[in-house]
């Protein structure tokens, strides 16, 4: 039998109270690509990061290639041959590829030599491994597609015999997903051995060879993958069944409930981010955008919701609302019948340090129920209707009394989700619901946005997940460079053709 | 105004213009690798200090030089615990390090020379002196050249070369050397210095510890270079903020240090000569306007008028490994 390139024994690491990892032990075969899988939180990047000496595991041993090996630094994973990629690049913007190549592997005190040589090198891996990067390039002038390509180039200038790779698919276009997995099998086959981290089965069908399941901090299965399937996956990854696919009747649309002609929205630093964007939505539909994200899809929601100004016209049940003035802001969208789940809880959703019962009292503060008397807010009273909520939408711990930094995403979305859909909005703006969500707190969001669709109220779903999009959608608009590029009917489309909208390329007029 | 009189405005403009340079590539390094230090007046003024007191005792500036340096680290080891060891807040600490330094400073020169808070004047040989350069006093004759050469050029202390020469060094070392480009690279993103195998409290200590040799330096040649002869109470006098003006003024770079350093050091000669404004432009400017405008400068050029002054994306962050 083969050693195997990596072999970790009774990994153990706690973050305060919080155990990520118990007792993990796997070992990866070199020559494959194996992936690990599992929810948010699940303990995945701990694990990973651990072995790239970026953290210090409170237990267990660490074998590469059969020797023991100590990884108290980055210094060390990288002395031992193993690179990595980061889910957040750990790019310096403001430098040249070249540059960002070389830093922390120079040859000598002088830049020169050393940036001459990386020149060649770089050259030699592009036509090896088909990652084609100008060297001269500056970081935060290249796309997101191009950073991840510098930091796979980045751990084999250092010689990395074991690449990890943390949800590296997260920001990239479905074009751009392939054209990885194809370098990935590139690598592959030269030798090198691959960890795939990730949080989505198609991804881990396609391209792996073994697949390890994580689930709150411990491996619960290591398994072929050619012997398992994506139901027993999502299934052990959340230690129950689950329903993958949402389970809905077809749509019953009624009145027209959203009108937007001719949308633009130009942001404060003079990009014109939403152009000439135009659709509608009706009573009990639910209208899907599709894109990757920073194609005018935030800057959409952000007009719709009332604190970006915009130029055109929007109407909510025929009557149009204002967007520029002094009318324009949340309040008076809420008083118009919108109710806004944003794409980034953390910072338009939830104030993190304040308790749940405040953060459910955001922007409904005004709600003649919280009131005791013209002075007073009744806090008794909107912690009661928090801990009603709370039960209804499955937050744990129901506790209203607890910052929203200490609940787990999940969690944290329920509760915003919670307020907006409990304030039965004729629109509801949803974006990124799932986001950092696991996939039983996925689950139980789909439901909801769908029960709120069959109850007759109009919905836009803003995405950058496919298969969330392609679900729950009624009907989808792919949205590229700030422009709608063509409306598709999701049992009449496939992920292919989306792709390609999504990259820009349109199809039939629409 | 004759070209003699433009020449002595130019010659007190380097002079001026030298603590405000020392200070601002101090500030250059500190905050290039991450560390936003306002500490830099209180350094110096410490240095100052130190370096007077030392050269008077002693008799010797270069000792002098070295104790004001020493002070200096001291003060930048302090703030390095403060921020990069401790990961507390750098404003705080620069704020902390220059009240202590503004009053130890008095404190301390009072109960060793009893002479209110000065340290005795010091002899020729305990201060830093106004070096001839050769040939001064034969090229005169030379019509525009020699002037040039003997009044502005010629006659400066050591230390004023010195800090001529570390502008071109600096550069060479910000973007020529390896330290050079982990310093830029950890000022702007910490982690990818990190994962790179590099460690960044180790890298932000070299840094800071820089930013004390040059404000010791600059300290030194306040007190004790000719024309000065000994430390008197708040003699930076706000020339550690001057520097972080010019420091934003100057993008972060080091030729536009220089640059900005002289714009201001001439402001400074300036308002020693309210005279020669008056005759020049026929109103008399008020010595605070000139003062003053350093700061309104800056203002101008954070508020983007004229190019973006973007600062050091990490700056003024502890560096802590993410959850």
């Amino acid at each position: 039998m083969t050693t195997p390139a990596i072999e970790l024994r009774g990994i153990s690491k706690a973050f305060g109270p919080v155990q990520a990892n118990k007792d993990i032990s796997i070992r990866v075969m070199p020559g494959t690509i194996h992936g690990i899988i599992g929810e948010n939180g699940a303990g995945k990047s701990t694990l990973m990061s651990i072995l790239y000496g970026f953290y210090k595991a409170d237990a267990g041993e660490i074998f590469i290639n059969g020797k023991k090996t100590e990884i108290p630094d980055s210094q060390h994973a990288i002395a031992a041959g193993i690179g990595m990629v980061f889910q957040h690049f750990k790019l310096v913007e403001n430098f040249t590829v070249l540059e960002n190549v070389v830093l922390g592997a120079e040859d000598g005190a002088m830049l020169r030599p050393s940036l001459a040589k990386a020149r060649s090198q770089l050259k030699q891996l592009a036509e090896e491994y088909e990652l084609n990067v100008d060297p001269d390039a500056v970081i935060e002038e290249i796309g997101v597609g191009m950073q991840q390509r510098v930091e796979i180039l980045k751990a084999l200038y250092r010689q990395a015999d074991i690449l990890i790779l943390d949800e590296p698919t997260g920001v990239l276009t479905p074009a751009e997903a392939d054209q990885l997995f194809r370098i990935l099998g590139r690598l592959k086959e030269e030798g090198k051995t691959i960890i795939l981290i990730t949080h989505k089965l198609r991804e881990i069908m396609e391209i792996t060879d073994t697949v390890s399941v994580m689930r709150r901090g411990e491996m619960t299965a290591t398994v072929k993958t050619q012997d398992t399937s994506p139901p027993e996956l999502a299934e052990l990854m959340v230690g129950r069944k689950v329903l993958l696919q949402v389970d809905k009747v077809p749509a019953k649309p009624g009145a027209m409930v959203l009108e937007v002609k001719n949308l633009n929205v130009t942001d404060s630093g003079g990009v014109h981010r939403v152009k000439d964007v135009s659709f509608t939505i009706r009573a009990g539909e639910i209208l899907g955008i599709a894109g990757v994200a920073g194609n005018g899809q935030s800057e959409l929601l952000e007009v719709l919701g009332g604190y970006e100004f915009g130029k055109g016209e929007v109407l909510i049940n025929g009557q149009s609302i204002d967007l520029t003035g002094r009318h324009s802001n949340g309040q008076t969208r809420r008083e118009r019948g919108i109710a806004h789940v944003p794409e980034d809880r953390q910072r338009e959703g939830l104030i993190m340090d304040f308790m749940a019962w405040e953060n459910i009292a955001f922007g409904y503060h005004h709600d003649p129920k919280y009131q005791k008397n013209r002075l007073f807010m009744d806090n008794a009273a909107i912690r009661d209707d928090t801990a009603d909520k709370m039960q209804r939408f499955d937050v744990r711990p129901p506790n209203p009394m607890l910052q929203a930094k200490s609940f787990s995403g999940g969690n944290q979305q329920k509760i915003v989700v919670a307020r907006e859909i409990e304030r039965n909005p004729d629109l509801l703006l949803v974006g990124q619901p799932t986001r950092g969500v696991d996939i039983g707190a996925i689950e139980f969001i789909h439901k909801q946005i769908v029960a709120l669709r069959d109850q007759g109220k109009a919905i836009l779903l803003v995405s950058v997940e496919l298969d969330e999009i392609m679900s729950l959608s009624d009907r989808i608009a792919v949205m590229f460079d700030g422009k709608i590029m063509g409306e598709r009917l999701p049992e009449k489309t496939n992920v292919k053709e989306l792709g390609l909208l999504m990259a820009g390329v349109a199809g039939e007029a629409a | 105004m004759d070209l003699l009189t433009l020449l002595q405005v130019l010659d007190s403009t380097v002079r001026m213009a030298t603590p405000l340079l020392l200070a601002c590539l101090a500030g250059l390094f500190s905050e290039r690798a991450g560390i936003f230090d306002i500490g830099l007046e209180g350094k110096m003024l410490a240095a100052a200090f130190l370096a007077a007191a030392i050269a008077s005792v002693t008799g010797s500036a270069w000792i002098g030089l070295v104790a004001g340096i020493g002070a200096s680290l001291v003060l930048a080891i302090v703030h390095g615990l403060a921020s990069i060891t401790f990961r507390g807040n750098q404003l705080i600490s620069g704020v902390a390090i220059n009240f202590f330094a503004a009053g130890i400073t008095v404190v301390v020169a009072q109960s060793w020379f009893g002479q209110g808070g000065r340290t005795p004047q010091l002899s020729d040989g305990a201060r830093f002196q106004s070096i001839t350069l050769p040939f001064a006093e034969s090229l005169s004759g030379v019509p525009l050249l020699g002037p040039i050469y003997k009044e502005l050029i010629s006659g400066h202390s050591i230390l004023v070369y010195m800090a001529m020469l570390i502008v071109p060094l600096t550069w060479w070392v910000l973007y020529r050397t390896r330290f050079g480009l982990r310093l830029r690279a950890v000022g702007e993103n910490p982690a990818a210095v990190d994962t790179a195998g590099i460690s960044v409290v180790r890298l932000r200590y070299s840094a800071v510890l820089i930013c004390g040799v040059l404000c010791g330096i600059a300290g030194a040649q306040l007190a004790t270079a000719e024309p000065a002869a000994g430390f008197i109470k708040d003699m930076t006098a706000g020339r550690g903020y001057i520097a972080l003006a010019a420091l934003i003024f100057a993008k972060w770079r080091p030729w536009y240090a220089l640059m900005a350093c002289l714009l201001f050091g001439f402001l400074q000669a300036l308002e020693l000569r309210p005279d020669l404004i008056t005759n020049v432009i026929g109103i008399k400017v008020q010595g605070q306007l000139l003062s003053a405008l350093p700061y309104i400068m800056t203002v101008v050029i954070l508020a983007g008028f004229v190019g973006k002054a973007i600062p050091p994306r990490a700056g003024g962050e502890p560096y802590v490994k993410e959850r």
